[in-house]
């Protein structure tokens, strides 16, 4: 496709959604579905009085850390347990039965071991991106082709040179797609969490636009900045998969 | 038909692989799988012996045992009177071109092996070898760039790089088409009489077994074990068209049991 249509086309649908949606609205008489502009201009209101900077800043902080502490345990350990199958073995059913539980059904015992506040909310990131990176890492050094360590063998690496010149390459392009996704949990999780756990973010922002007077176009603005900033962290993952190094693990290229 | 041993031939000075009473059995689901069977063979210093069977007999197997990567069930390998225990890199197994490093460049695959070089020793070497097997201009390239061929060219030069004694090659041409498999065919015989390596391939390939080997171990469908040695006197360049070529490939193909008419 021509790059200006690829760019014309998503814009224009837009467009002609925010139209309609204007359209509905001043069609509906009840006016607690804001419409577009009352978003532009709850953003405005926000931006204003400073909640804007601080809940955004809040709801970024509690992924930043939670999600860092995940990367920092779950990688090394799900590295660890892929290398070393009698230790994969014993843990993998416990990792298995953990890993449908909602990080939500977590928030009762998060508060009650820290409270209503950001470790909460941090340590409830922390569980929705340790087991999916930890199962992610384990299924990556699973996947390396068994070549290339033989290679790695006969060129008479140690276990450590090993595991640095072959293994951490060859898992880097499955680990960096686990890691955009695991982000993308994160910042799932971090707005539910805020509506329960803590009483600032985007997640607490919207429960509380609600609850205070149904100030829904302060809602939809949450979602709104919750959307794109979404988007801006995927882009910025996304980035990492086009290093020269990696881009053999990827099909489209 | 009688092996013969021409004068012409320099005579293999010593035996540097030993491959003595090699047997070896998998479990598969609880049952035993007889995979080779007492197989013994010598290779002599600067040989190039083909490993010729057909799939799935065994001669991979027999090729990773050799290489290190798998202990046998019983018998031994032993190299220049040391048995072998693992893998080693002065005996580099060339896999097919899956084995290169996808996410090396070529210049970096080739010194995968020279970690422990002085810098200037490793980019000479890099240097010798990228022209050797005739990559220059693609130093630069990331395995997905290159063709089968090219990826192959790179394994073999990765492997050369290190001065080993041996190659084990592992149908190295197969994933190839056939058009470029004989071109690297040649390359092949260009590298092995440059560098003389003692070069051990397996392969299911008659005709190529008989165009590149001085000596072609002929094995039975599994478990495998040695049907006939034929020794190739014929000297390099080859004529595939001769009556000695043609002879000597009949005979396999009969010791195989295939009349050879499609």
């Amino acid at each position: 496709m021509v790059g200006k249509l690829k760019r014309a086309l998503p814009v224009s649908f837009i467009a002609i959604l925010i139209a309609l949606w204007q359209l509905g609205v001043s069609r509906e008489t009840t006016h607690i579905i804001p419409g577009p502009w009352a978003v532009v201009l709850g953003i405005v209101e926000l931006g204003r009085n400073g909640l804007l900077l601080k809940y955004v800043v809040a709801s970024l902080f509690r992924v930043t850390w939670g999600f860092l502490s995940a990367v920092v345990f779950g990688i090394p350990l799900g590295l660890f347990l892929g290398w070393n199958h009698r230790a994969g073995t014993a843990l993998n059913p416990l990792i298995q039965v953990l890993r449908p539980i909602s990080p939500l059904a977590w928030i009762p015992i998060a508060i009650l071991w820290f409270g209503v506040g950001d470790l909460s909310a941090t340590f409830l990131i922390f569980l929705a991106s340790f087991l999916p990176l930890t199962v992610n890492a384990m299924n990556a050094v699973h996947s390396i082709d068994p070549v290339h360590l033989n290679a790695g063998r006969n060129f008479g690496l140690s276990q450590p040179q090993l595991v640095y010149r072959v293994l951490y390459p060859a898992v880097m392009p499955q680990l960096i797609v686990a890691l955009r996704i695991t982000l993308g949990i994160s910042w799932l999780v971090v707005v539910a969490a805020e509506m329960i756990a803590v009483n600032s973010g985007l997640g607490f922002l919207i429960i509380d636009a609600r609850n205070a007077g149904n100030r829904y176009d302060l809602v939809v603005a949450a979602m709104a900045l919750i959307g794109l900033i979404g988007l801006l962290l995927d882009t910025v993952m996304r980035r990492f998969e086009t290093m020269r190094s990696v881009r053999w693990g990827f099909r489209s290229d | 038909m009688a092996e013969i041993a021409l004068p012409w031939k320099v005579t293999n000075t010593r035996t540097r692989l030993k491959i003595e009473h090699l047997s070896m059995s998998f479990r598969d689901n609880g049952r035993a799988v007889d995979v080779l069977d007492d197989v013994s063979l010598d290779v002599g210093e600067g040989e190039f012996v083909c490993i010729l069977g057909p799939s799935g007999c065994g001669k991979s197997t027999l090729l990773n045992i050799v290489g290190g990567f798998i202990p046998p069930t019983k018998g031994r390998v032993s190299i220049d009177g040391e048995t072998v225990r693992g893998p080693d890199p002065r005996r580099i197994f060339v896999f097919q071109e899956r084995g290169v490093f996808p996410w090396l460049d070529v210049e970096d695959n080739i010194g995968f092996g020279l970690s422990r070089l002085s810098r200037q020793e490793k980019s000479r070497r890099i240097d010798y070898y990228v022209r050797l097997v005739g990559l220059s201009g693609f130093e630069h390239a990331y395995p997905q760039e290159l063709s089968g061929g090219m990826k192959q060219r790179l394994e073999v030069a990765r492997a050369l790089a290190v001065n080993p004694d041996m190659l084990f090659l592992d149908e190295p041409f197969g994933a190839l088409d056939s058009i470029t498999r004989l071109v690297m065919r040649g390359e092949l015989l260009r590298i092995w009489e440059a560098e003389r390596k003692t070069i051990l391939f397996v392969t299911h390939d008659i005709e190529e077994s008989v165009q590149l080997a001085d000596r072609v171990v002929v094995m039975s469908t599994r478990p495998a074990e040695i049907r006939r040695i034929v020794e190739i006197d014929i000297p390099h360049p080859r004529d595939i068209s001769s009556r000695r070529y043609l002879q000597l490939r009949d005979s396999i193909f009969e010791e195989i049991g295939l009349a050879h008419k499609v």
